[in-house]
């Protein structure tokens, strides 16, 4: 018995994004991805990485090309998407607790169900005793952990995360690492994420799309057949290294072109 | 609290080196009470006429105080509307910018002409100089938004007047404090000038610049001193205020806030 072909939650064709000076940022690019991957996008600044994410969103519109996120158009998929940005984007004047809910509070829920919401996602990522703090009060991986607790308040079925843990120490982004593939585990979304490092790449997806810049395309799908689900442990493993190096290669390679 | 009361000592003992400096002024140079009176002559003039020093004080202070809360009230509102798009900015701005640079001294006798000498032509003169800082910073706070929390609350399909109010409202509410704390100034100096021009000489209505005005004429130096030290004692009160209800709204999340408790 074969496998039911997997039902993409992201088709992009022909998607190119050229800014009004005439620079091209991404040229036809053309990738599905499927319900329940985890793929990375990596590569050298200005390869339109983060570009490709906001064209997903509906937050930039592109110059050809089409996009369908679960068969919708950007725009009409946000129910079904959250964004993770590279900064925390906590309003400062709200509680944890209360920038949790604003999610939920933007759609219309009424403030009981939205307290019980909220007190259960800050549990999940530990942060039930910070619930009455204000942002300035916390750390940055701290902060990064109210923003995906918010993220995942409206159940969203496909996660965009801009280089969240790109201003974060080394160990508090391999700790969100593993928190962030325990949330998956949990919820089974679809994720993209967008990074400039190599091993957490590799510790996270399924896929990773190497792009090269100038203009903006795919030089290399690699896919990581790592067995899930993966723990801190991983990172020792031969296996883990081994794609890293491919990975690594591939980056290099994409920069000399 | 220490470091407060420490502050409070050094300021102090500045007032009491000038009291001294003015008193060797007048020794050393026997300058004429009516040029310069003594320090003691102006404690005098400030206990002989407390009253009506008192009621000069207050009618300045209700004046500034109404000014200054109609500016916030309209200041804010014209913020909001100018904050909905770029071409209305870019279409009304400069009027804003009118309103500041038009010399208040120019039009005092039109607003004197229009609404007769008395206690609101002078709120009025008031107002309308202490409103260009809360327009011009309230629109400030309310643009200036980082783009990303934008684009978060478009990716919960947030409405306009969600955006307004849940994001760009409470932004600007510390840029709108800037400019509170330079209108507070503005409108009791407004207020001053305003009385020069508008004060009324009806009983309980002539405020600090109306008496100064008449003590000035009447060579009542010494009364003056008095006069000059109660529109000190208002800014001070107003700056102060402020200050105060800045620290209340924004000490819990605002970084200028916490510097403050730092001190």
């Amino acid at each position: 018995m074969t496998p039911e072909p997997a039902t993409p939650m992201i088709e992009l064709s022909g998607l190119t994004k050229r800014y009004g000076s005439g620079q091209t940022i991404l040229d036809s690019m053309n990738l599905t991805i499927s319900k329940g991957e985890f793929v990375s996008l990596i590569g050298p600044s200005g390869c339109g990485k983060s570009t490709a994410l906001k064209l997903i969103a509906g937050l930039a519109l592109p110059s050809a090309g089409t996009i369908s996120v679960d068969g919708m158009t950007p725009k009409n998929a946000r129910e079904i998407i959250s964004f993770i940005f590279q900064d925390a984007t906590l309003l400062p004047w709200r509680t944890v607790q209360q920038n949790v809910g604003l999610g939920l509070e933007l759609e219309g829920v009424g403030s009981k169900p939205r307290k019980e919401k909220t007190s259960r996602l800050l549990e999940l990522v530990g942060l039930q005793h910070m619930a009455d703090a204000y942002p300035r009060e916390l750390s940055g991986g701290m902060k990064m952990r109210v923003s995906i607790a918010r993220a995942l308040s409206t159940s969203p079925r496909l996660l965009l995360m801009d280089e969240p843990f790109a201003a974060l120490d080394e160990m508090s982004r391999d700790r969100l690492n593993e928190e962030l593939l325990r949330l998956r585990a949990e919820q089974k979304w679809t994720a993209v994420f967008v990074t400039h490092s190599v091993a957490e790449a590799v510790f996270l997806s399924t896929r990773i799309i190497v792009l090269a810049s100038n203009p903006g395309r795919i030089h290399a799908v690699i896919p990581i057949e790592l067995p899930l689900p993966r723990t801190a442990a991983l990172r020792d493993t031969p296996e883990f290294e081994a794609r890293v190096i491919q990975v690594s290669h591939a980056l290099r390679a994409a920069l000399v072109q | 609290m220490k470091q407060r009361l420490r502050a409070l000592a050094d300021a102090l003992a500045v007032f009491a080196a000038l009291l001294l400096l003015w008193q060797l002024i007048l020794w050393v140079f026997h300058v004429p009470p009516y040029m310069l009176p003594s320090p003691w002559a102006v404690a005098r003039a400030v206990r002989a006429r407390f009253p009506s020093l008192l009621s000069a004080l207050a009618i300045t202070a209700m004046e500034s105080a109404v000014a200054l809360v109609a500016s916030i009230v309209v200041g804010v509102i014209v913020a909001l509307f100018f904050a909905q798009s770029r071409w209305v900015r870019r279409m009304l701005y400069p009027y804003t910018i009118l309103l500041q640079t038009v010399p208040i001294v120019a039009i005092a006798p039109l607003i004197l002409m229009w609404v007769g000498a008395g206690t609101s032509a002078v709120a009025l003169i008031a107002f309308i100089i202490s409103l260009p800082p809360i327009i011009a910073n309230t629109t400030q706070g309310l643009v200036s938004v980082e783009e990303n929390l934008v684009h978060l609350f478009l990716m919960h399909n947030a409405t306009r007047p969600q955006l307004l109010f849940k994001l760009r409202l409470p932004h600007a509410v510390p840029s709108l404090f800037v400019g509170i704390r330079i209108a507070s100034g503005i409108a009791v100096i407004g207020s001053i000038i305003g009385e020069l021009f508008a004060g009324s000489s009806r009983v309980g209505q002539g405020g600090l610049g109306y008496s100064i005005l008449y003590a000035s004429s009447q060579l009542q130096t010494a009364y003056l001193f008095a006069l000059v030290l109660a529109t000190v004692v208002l800014g001070f009160s107003f700056f102060y205020v402020v200050i105060f209800l800045e620290w209340y709204f924004l000490h819990r999340w605002h970084e200028s806030a916490l510097k403050m408790e730092v001190e």
